[in-house]
Parts: C-alpha cells; sequence; structure tokens
C-alpha cells in the first residue's frame, strides 16, 4: 500500500511476546479479593483461557479478551492476526465465539487507512468464523494495539478446560512451532519470504476446524498454545489436571527456519520469560538447548493442545490432519509422582 | 570491541554473527545492555566454538568470546 508505515517497527515487544509473564500474572492477581457464583463454571481462580457462566441447563456463555502490538508490517495481516487469536481461547473451551467487540490503540498520526485496514483484517476473519463484531473502543497511543473482546457459547457439560487431563490420555498438538523466533528473525530480515508468507498463513489460521472435529471425540483438556510458550501452557494444564506429562520432543513440528534461528541465538525476550517460569518444573533430559527454546517460545495464534482418551487418541489425530495438516502427537499425560511436572524424551 | 548497547534484539545478536562470518576473530568482546542479549549471544558464539565470559560493567554487560 502506498503509506510506508512498518507497524512492527512501532510496536516495543511483538505478538503475544508482550505478554506479561505467567509469574508476574500471578503476583499481580495475588491479593485480589475473587467472588464466586455457583453459575461461573470457569473463573480466574485457574488459569484458563477464558471465563464460562451458566446460563441454563443447556447454555454457557464464555467469555475473554485479547489485545497486542503489531505482530505484522502488513497492517490487513496484523488486524487478521490479532482476531485470530482472539476468538482461538474460546475454541480451546470447546465453544462457539458468536460476538465480538474491537479493542483499538492508534497513534494520532497514523493515516486512516492502515487503521482501517487493520479493522478490515479484523472483521474478515471474525466473518470466517461466524462471529458479528458489533462495536467496540479505541484510544490513542503511541504504540498500535488491536484486539477482540469475545463472547461466545457452550453446553455447559460440554465445556473443555485446562484442568481435566487425566493420566494415560495423549497430548495433541495442531500447529507447527517457531513462530515467536520467527517474529524475531523478521525483524532482522533473516527470514526468507517463503516463511513469512507460511507464518502469516498459520497466525491467521483459525482454530475453528480444530475444534469442530476435537468436540467429537472424548477430549478430557484443552488450551490454546500463545504467549507462555509450548511448555507453558503445558505445564498449567499439568498442573491444573494434577499429573505430569511426557513430552516426545521428535513428535513435535518445529519450523525448520525458526530452527536456524534459534541455534543462531535469534531468540524473543518472551521465550526467556517463559523458561524462567517454567523450567523449574521441567526435565530436558538430553534434549539439545535449542529445541528446549524453541519450547519455551511464545507462539501468536497457536494452536489447541489437547489431552484425549487414548482409545480415541489415534483416530482424533486422523481426523484432524484432514483439519489441520501439521496436526502432531506430543506425548503422554501420566500420574503425578511429585517433583517435576514436564518431561522431556 | 562491538558496542550494542542501546539496540534491541536481535540486532546485537546479528551484529556479532556478522564480525564472527566476516572476520573469524580469534578474540571478540561485545558491550550489551540487556540479559536478553548475553543469552543471545552466549547461545551462537557457543556453538560457533567460543568459550564466552560475562562481566557486568555498572548496568551493561561485556562479554568476552575467545575461540577454544
Amino acid at each position: 500500500m502506498e503509506n510506508e508505515v512498518k507497524l512492527t517497527k512501532l510496536a516495543n515487544c511483538a505478538g503475544c511476546g508482550a505478554k506479561v509473564g505467567a509469574g508476574v500474572l500471578a503476583q499481580l492477581l495475588g491479593n485480589l479479593k475473587v467472588r464466586t457464583d455457583p453459575n461461573l463454571l470457569v473463573g480466574f481462580d485457574k488459569s484458563d483461557d477464558a471465563s464460562v457462566y451458566q446460563i441454563s441447563d443447556e447454555l454457557a456463555l464464555v467469555q475473554t479478551v485479547d489485545f497486542f502490538p503489531p505482530i505484522a508490517d502488513d497492517p490487513y495481516t496484523f488486524g487478521a492476526i490479532a482476531a485470530t487469536n482472539a476468538l482461538s481461547d474460546v475454541y480451546a473451551m470447546g465453544g462457539e465465539p458468536k460476538l465480538a467487540l474491537n479493542i483499538m490503540a492508534v497513534p494520532e498520526k497514523m493515516p486512516k487507512e492502515v487503521v482501517h485496514e487493520i479493522l478490515r483484517g479484523g472483521y474478515d476473519k471474525a466473518y470466517e468464523a461466524g462471529v458479528i463484531i458489533t462495536g467496540g473502543h479505541s484510544i490513542l497511543d503511541e504504540e498500535p494495539k488491536y484486539g477482540l473482546a469475545v463472547t461466545g457459547f457452550v453446553h455447559p457439560d460440554r465445556v473443555l478446560t485446562n484442568s481435566g487431563a487425566k493420566p494415560g490420555d495423549v497430548i495433541l498438538f495442531t500447529k507447527p512451532i517457531g513462530i515467536g523466533v520467527l517474529t524475531s528473525g523478521m525483524k532482522v530480515d533473516m527470514v526468507s519470504p517463503e516463511t513469512c508468507a507460511f507464518a502469516n498463513k498459520m497466525m491467521t489460521t483459525l482454530n475453528k476446524s480444530a475444534r469442530d472435529v476435537m468436540v467429537n471425540y472424548r477430549v478430557h483438556a484443552c488450551t490454546d498454545v500463545t504467549g507462555f510458550g509450548p511448555l507453558g501452557h503445558l505445564l498449567e494444564m499439568a498442573q491444573g489436571s494434577d499429573v505430569e506429562i511426557h513430552l516426545d520432543v521428535a513428535g513435535v513440528d518445529f519450523i525448520p527456519e525458526a530452527a536456524e534461528l534459534a541455534k543462531m541465538g535469534v531468540l524473543p525476550a518472551g521465550m526467556y520469560r517463559n523458561r524462567s517460569f517454567a523450567e523449574p518444573s521441567v526435565e530436558p533430559g538430553e534434549t539439545p538447548l535449542w529445541q528446549q527454546d524453541l519450547l519455551y517460545d511464545p507462539q501468536t495464534a497457536g494452536g489447541l493442545a489437547i489431552a484425549v482418551d487414548p482409545a480415541d487418541a489415534d483416530e482424533l489425530l486422523r481426523e484432524l490432519r484432514k483439519a489441520v495438516p501439521s496436526a502432531q502427537r506430543w506425548g503422554v499425560a501420566a500420574e503425578y509422582r511429585g517433583g517435576k511436572r514436564l518431561f522431556l524424551e | 570491541m562491538i558496542d550494542a548497547r542501546g539496540m534491541s534484539c536481535p540486532l546485537p545478536v546479528v551484529m556479532v554473527q556478522k564480525e564472527v562470518k566476516k572476520n573469524a576473530p580469534k578474540k571478540l568482546q561485545v558491550q550489551v545492555d540487556s540479559m536478553v542479549c548475553v543469552e543471545n549471544i552466549s547461545r551462537y558464539a557457543a556453538l560457533q566454538g567460543y568459550e564466552v565470559k560475562t562481566d557486568k560493567d555498572g548496568d551493561d554487560f561485556v562479554l568476552t568470546l575467545t575461540k577454544k
């Protein structure tokens, strides 16, 4: 487009890498008084993806909000990624998003066409998801930001949280890993145009199709892997479910150029934040440092980590692959023996 | 001595990569101002066969890379 705005140059942190670290977040929320309500099925006492409030025997409301600074230079792509990411939390709860509100911060001098393109990216993605954007709120800010507050619905008996995994469950995942590292590499032009396009495609792939497949199987827990990285989110699942998780590192689909960048030390600050949060609970075994780093890499609009009954695992993986080609088997949950929660094997 | 203070990541590690590729120095010193840069450069240097020593210099860091 004619406006030569490099959006990512206006951002201090990229995408979900801008997320406040999990440890810090727990401290920030620490002393706040929490109210409960019998209809609040999922609240913020556990670190889950969205809140769920039961309205009737057959209907529960799912609410979530997500926004961040530019992760792509193209405003339309940025808007689409932010929307994909915000909608994902509803899918991770097993729900269907229906309504959304824009949340936007724009610099006063940003050209109107650029703002419009960000919104158009968001609207197109929302419509693809079957979601209606009904309004929103914008403020002036030096650093642009965009996202959505999303409302969805789920049957109260079919809510998926990150705390329902059982020993024996197989852990599946739906997108390749390495988006945060690639975003760092893009800032210094070290990523090929093909891989840039691939990363943008991954970040604008809705978790809708994965969710639509998953709900037909005995899934015990689900979470979307975003800012805390694969191990950060798996740790939340393991702690919430009181299990340990054994991750078969060879089964993880690392994006090849992200692997190269990780070996060259091109790693985002968010990776180190995630590492310091989760590392005390991780037994890395013989896993090379670059693979460990990628397993702490903050993902933007990442895929769904699914804990499924072992009897359903093979069929679910087969069906998922028809919808999301990179669907992969990550490992298994086991009874917690005390000590570490995550084992890299 | 490469002065990469005030530069946001991953620029400092990229400057080190350029220097290593161009001149393959036996010894290289780099000044940075964040732990993320220290870690990034240490990872790269280790895989390139350098020994890395990190010294604190006020709020900044000085990395000394020595070819093994």
